[in-house]
């Protein structure tokens, strides 16, 4: 394994090594490593690029990696990955992917992944994306999740985007069944002229369906992002979303959010907060010793933790 | 040894210079200083300037004989100042322990964490992870406040009244955690407060009232005219005296 992949595996998937379990590593639009266990197997699809993880009904404590590295500059690459969880399962899912540019031409990266999570499973999906790379070519990535919770699931979605990434258009759709219920972390950072857009949208179809989608970000110097989210309540539902945001120097945050409640019994909750960092907390800090730069840093790796 | 010289401090609100602090000279060299005072005397004003988060308009402030009066928070609080808020600040995400790390000035076990959570009357493991966010009672976040300011170590330390908002905790347990900084770093302990039991165990209490320094001195000498002397609302005394006399 060269440096690059090395480095690139270890931010988004913290992977020293090749990982125990099943896995499926994607590099430079082709198949680096794959492995496949009892209850997952991974299947490379037939009509277009990417694969699908199968998953065996009552699966628990196993974990699926299928981070993408790009290093070639000019790469660009739209990748569905579907993943079909059967029932009573209880799995962990850390996809990410890591572009290194190096070069003038833009790389950019879509994935593009379906989860059927079925009836009564528990999953924990990590996703992180992180750019680096000398090169003056930009790195795009604009992932799409689409989610189906049935009846009496539960999946929980980290997602994190801390450095490198120029562009980032983030889709996350959901339909929330029966007593299902769906949590989004969020955590992004930008500078420079970066620009994410993050659009949820969810769907709380089922009696005691929920939703508690939370977005923390940071955007620094003259970047500029979008949070809209959106949920509806059809049913017996309850859902909360939530936009949290520090902005610095000349960067722009716009939040939109909205709820729908279809059902007299949905109950539906935004809050919203965009702002500086609060001028008593790094006077607090100061008071402890630490110089104004130190006490933003703390500041901000505090609220992205 | 902290010495005022002539400090005064004014803003100018809606385009009108009001002086917030007239002419206050003092210098601290004990234990326990106890700073009273009618609410609006000033009192906070005073502290924040010690500490270095507003500089005065008139004045020099001086820490064993150097002059802090143009250092930032950072280089007092380098230089051994600690300020414990009336307020404590809330934040997303930094822990009870990465504050006392950040006090301490280097890593900290979590054992050593723990020992300062608990001269506050907190029970360590349940807090020492715990975001010093909304989360916390006023109580809880008070003493953790006291918990950092103690954590520093420093020789001079204030207290803007840190009794306000500690429920069951009592006063005896505050004290005892004074004479303890005292006893570990030496120095000077300065406490704004109203409290009675505060004051009691002041070895100088400053009274501060509209912006004026009115009486400094031994408890003995102070205390017995602070009630008498304090000058408040005519209306609201007559209001009491009437109250009495019903």
């Amino acid at each position: 394994m060269d440096k690059i992949t090395k480095e690139l595996l270890e931010q988004v998937a913290d992977l020293h090594e090749i990982p125990v379990g099943a896995y499926n590593i994607r590099k430079d639009g082709e198949l680096y490593g794959r492995n496949v266990s009892a209850n997952i197997d991974i299947v490379t699809k037939k009509d277009k690029p990417g694969i699908d993880i199968i998953i065996k009904d009552n699966t628990v404590k196993e974990s699926v990696h299928i981070p993408v590295i790009i290093s070639q500059s000019g790469l660009k690459e739209a990748v569905y990955n579907d993943f079909y969880i059967g029932e009573n399962c209880d799995v962990t899912i850390i996809a990410g992917c890591g572009i290194h540019n190096g070069g003038k031409e833009g790389s950019e990266h879509s994935g593009i992944h379906a989860f059927d999570v079925g009836k009564n499973s528990k999953v924990k999906y990590v996703e992180k994306h992180y750019g680096q790379g000398e090169g003056t070519g930009e790195r795009i990535m604009n992932p799409t999740t689409k989610i189906l919770l049935r009846e009496g699931s539960y999946m929980e979605m980290d997602t994190v985007q801390i450095e490198g990434i120029d562009s980032t258009k983030r889709d996350t759709s959901a339909k929330v069944m029966d007593n299902a219920k769906l949590v989004i972390k969020e955590k992004i950072m930008t500078h420079d002229k970066q620009y994410a857009e993050t659009n949820f949208s969810v769907d709380l179809e089922g009696e005691n369906s929920s939703a508690d989608l939370v977005s923390r970000s940071v955007a620094k110097n003259e970047s500029y992002q979008v949070f809209n989210s959106e949920i509806n309540g059809n049913g017996v539902c309850h859902g909360h979303s939530e936009c949290d945001a520090i902005i610095m120097d000349n960067a722009c945050v716009k939040a939109l959010p909205a709820l729908t409640a279809n059902n007299v019994d949905a109950s539906l909750i935004h809050e919203a907060a965009i702002g500086k960092i609060a001028g008593e907390q790094l006077i607090k800090l100061m008071t402890l010793g630490l110089s104004e730069e130190e006490a933003e840093k703390e500041i901000v790796a505090g609220f992205l933790k | 040894m902290l010495e005022l010289k002539n400090v005064s401090y004014e803003v100018n609100d809606e385009a009108v210079n009001k002086e917030i602090l007239k002419n206050i000279s003092f210098t601290i060299d004990e234990r326990f200083v106890a700073i009273t005072g009618p609410n609006g005397g000033g009192k906070s004003t005073l502290a924040k300037l010690i500490a270095g988060i507003i500089t005065p308009t008139e004045g020099r402030i001086f820490l064993d004989g150097k002059d802090i009066t143009d250092m930032s928070i950072t280089e007092r609080a380098k230089n051994g100042i600690s300020f414990a808020f009336q307020q404590p600040v809330r934040f997303k995400g930094i822990t009870v322990k990465d504050l006392i790390t950040f006090a301490v000035g280097h890593q900290i076990s979590t054992q050593e964490a723990c020992s300062y959570l608990s001269e506050v009357g907190l029970c360590a493991k349940d807090y020492i992870n715990r975001e010093l966010n909304a989360s916390l009672s006023g109580g809880e976040a008070k003493r953790i406040e006291i918990a950092m300011t103690m954590a520093r170590g420093t020789a001079l330390s204030i207290f803007d009244e840190p009794e306000a908002g500690i429920d069951l905790w009592s006063f005896q347990s505050l004290i005892k955690v004074f004479e303890m900084m005292h006893k570990k770093a030496g120095g000077s302990i300065i406490i704004i407060s109203h409290q009675e039991r505060i004051l009691n165990i002041a070895d100088k209490v400053i009274v501060l009232a509209n912006g004026e320094l009115v009486n400094i001195g031994k408890k003995e000498d102070v205390l017995p005219g602070l009630l008498v002397d304090a000058p408040g609302c005519s209306v609201l005394t007559e209001k009491m005296k009437e109250a009495c006399n019903g």
